[in-house]
């Protein structure tokens, strides 16, 4: 079950390496959130109520339909449809997203570990380096965002994996400063198509020597 | 005292932002001040003792908590200052002392904490906060600093987070169950070697951004560039601390283990580039601001070589710390007097500032004097000790690259600190020229004169602090 939801997931992430309408981009990052509650909700099931709660709060209700609408609300008021031009073709992106797929395999063999489950370090990988590419290869600044929310989806995936045994009191302070700084960068995102006349990365170039 | 300290910085900054009466403000500013020295009263008289299971005092703590508590009265002072002449709208002042009291608290919080975990929270929290700041002016400029700003540093302190992540898998198997840096550093020996080091490479990187060293410095630049100068008087001073604390609470306990060595390699290599990226566009920058945001960049690589030195280094790299934390706040309060001289960040625009205002363009020139560490200053006194601790551990080729770089540096620094106070700007109508009062340059006299007097006379209780701080650290 693990698995397939694990697979799931870094298929998601080809997905978005060929998606050209930011709608679908956002879908993507809504179905990821799910996919998310699933792997959590099957490896934590033992965990207790509270931690349980907490965890179906993360993946359902922020990451899978808090932030995606909030994005969705900045789109339809910027009235952005399509990915415009990104740097290299989805051709060439689905070659490299493919290549990260790959090369996470290699790294992840390398380590001779039993305690983490390979496939979570894998996925994990695949997610990191997916958002920093989308990040790099894309001029809207919004799909900066969802490459940063693929960053963090990969964090949790990892965190899982390591089972990271941080205090309730922690994670709710890392879930909310998460939230946050989503929110402050759809906010910042918003302004800036206020602002310029597109939500280009091209427009942020005066800051410099 | 630290549940009264955050529950009251809290209340602050919601009665700064609801409130939004001048005289009522000032109050205020007063009360946090007084709150936030009272803390690092209480923290100094019972050190060591764990408050609300996450926070203790450690020596590291109570030296940069006494830094901020000074700090952030003459940043007030300036704060009134430059909002008194500028006719923004309530909500924004209140915006922007609320956020200033959130950033200095979340500061405060970060050095205390006892708990990776906590110290993340945190961090992020100055992000946050240092923001809202950055973006106070409201304009397109700001707008791209700010956004630029937040996108780095939630990069940064996502990398932090596996770093962590790293750390507890090199944990759970030596079956420890939480992120204490106590734990960490009493088990440091039996970690996970690789797992430490991958978790080293990221927390460094990731705590760059803060500590404006290289990769990651370049948000830092911009974010000082663009915050009011009050507030990128605390961006370039004490925010440097935390990403330093970050750093240094996570080497200390690598340096248990067999990878010291390794991470020692890894912050000369940062170093030097800072080193080399200041010099670089200190050379050609001609943003007075941005001057000043790159001449952090090299004090943090200086202090970052004698952290990677060892030895007498490690008690350097604090010394000039603080000293660098008292040294630029007086820098960038300088600064706005210029810009409300000259309206112009530009060093082209700036000059002959000796004969508009006598007592800042003193402050200018003894400002140059101690951040380029010449006699009198007490940074002479640490750059000299970081020096002679990467001589001692031979790094003779570092030292003799450092010393060209930092020499480039002083020239560029100084060739335009000198254009500003003597030679004639050019198409400058002085006819408007506001005068500005004595006053304003007091605090920054106040902050050099710390310089010198910690530099050259530590009292005896800092030198003990410093001492016990660095105490774990392999000689």
């Amino acid at each position: 079950m693990i698995n397939i939801l694990l697979i799931a997931f870094t298929i998601s992430l080809i997905y978005i390496a060929m998606a050209n309408r930011m709608l679908t981009f956002i879908r993507i990052i809504a179905f990821q959130g799910l996919l998310l509650f699933g792997v959590a909700f099957v490896e934590l099931i033992e965990i207790n109520v509270v931690n349980l709660v907490f965890v179906l709060l993360e993946t359902i209700v922020i990451k899978a339909v808090a932030i995606p609408m909030f994005l969705k609300y900045i789109l339809d008021r910027n009235r952005i449809t399509r990915e415009a031009e990104p740097y290299v073709s989805n051709f060439v992106s689905v070659v490299f997203v493919t290549m990260i797929i790959l090369g996470s395999f290699f790294l992840a063999h390398a380590i001779h570990d039993s305690y983490v489950r390979k496939i979570f370090f894998i996925v994990a990988l695949s997610a990191l380096f997916t958002g920093l590419y989308i990040i790099i290869t894309r001029r809207k600044i919004l799909t900066h965002v969802m490459g940063f929310l693929v960053i963090e989806n990969g964090v949790f995936v990892l965190s899982i994996a390591v089972g990271s045994e941080m205090p309730m009191l922690v994670n709710t302070g890392i879930l909310l400063d998460i939230f946050v700084s989503v929110i402050l960068l759809g906010i910042f995102a918003d302004k800036i198509g206020d602002v310029f006349e597109e939500q280009d990365v091209e427009q942020l170039r005066n800051l410099k020597d | 005292m630290i549940g009264i300290y955050l529950t009251g910085s809290l209340l602050i900054s919601l009665a700064f932002y609801f409130v939004r009466k001048p005289l009522f403000n000032v109050i205020l500013a007063w009360i946090f001040c007084t709150l936030q020295g009272s803390l690092a009263v209480y923290e100094y008289d019972h050190p060591d003792l764990t408050q609300l299971v996450y926070f203790t005092p450690d020596s590291l703590a109570i030296i940069f908590l006494g830094v901020i508590s000074i700090v952030c009265i003459p940043v007030f002072y300036h704060s009134f200052v430059y909002l008194g002449k500028h006719p923004y709208k309530p909500r924004e002042m209140g915006m922007y002392y609320a956020a200033t009291v959130i950033l200095i608290t979340s500061i405060s919080a970060a050095y205390l904490s006892n708990h990776m975990g906590i110290t993340w929270v945190f961090v992020e929290l100055t992000t946050l906060s240092a923001s809202a700041l950055i973006y106070h002016r409201r304009n397109k400029l700001t707008l791209e600093g700010t956004w630029k700003y937040i996108f780095i540093c939630s990069i940064s302190i996502t990398l932090v987070f596996i770093g962590v992540l790293f750390a507890t898998v090199a944990v759970q198997q030596q079956g420890i169950t939480d992120l204490f840096y106590k734990n960490l550093s009493h088990h440091a020996a039996t970690l996970n070697v690789f797992w430490m080091k991958l978790a080293f490479l990221f927390i460094f990187t990731g705590f760059t951004a803060k500590a404006g060293l290289v990769p990651m410095y370049t948000a830092g630049i911009d974010a000082k560039d663009k915050a009011p100068y009050p507030a990128a008087a605390l961006l370039a001073s004490v925010l440097m601390n935390v990403g330093f604390i970050g750093i240094f609470r996570f080497y200390e306990i690598t340096s248990h283990t067999t990878i010291y060595g390794w991470t020692n390699k890894i912050v000369l290599i940062s170093a030097i580039l800072s080193v080399f990226v200041a010099t670089v566009y200190m050379l050609r920058v001609k943003n007075i601001k941005r001057m000043m945001a790159y001449s952090g960049v090299e004090h943090m690589g200086l202090v970052m070589l004698g952290i990677a030195a060892g030895g007498i280094g490690y008690y350097a790299a604090i010394l000039h710390l603080i000293l660098h934390s008292f040294a630029k706040p007086a820098l960038f309060f300088q600064f706005g007097q210029i810009y409300r001289t000259y309206g112009s960040k530009s060093v082209y625009d700036v000059g002959h500032y000796f004969k508009y205002n006598i007592t800042g363009s003193i402050v200018l020139l003894f400002a140059y004097f101690i951040v380029t560490a010449m006699p009198p200053s007490g940074m002479f006194v640490s750059e000299f000790l970081i020096f002679k601790s990467l001589f001692s551990s031979g790094y003779l080729w570092v030292l003799i690259l450092v010393m060209i770089l930092l020499t480039v540096i002083i020239w560029a620094f100084g060739k335009n600190v000198f254009k500003m106070l003597f030679i004639k700007p050019v198409d400058f109508d002085d006819a408007h020229v506001e005068t500005i009062p004595f006053s304003e340059s007091l605090s920054q006299f106040v902050l050099l004169a710390l310089v010198i007097y910690v530099g050259l006379n530590p009292p005896e209780a800092l030198v003990s602090l410093i001492n016990s701080a660095i105490s774990t650290l392999p000689r």
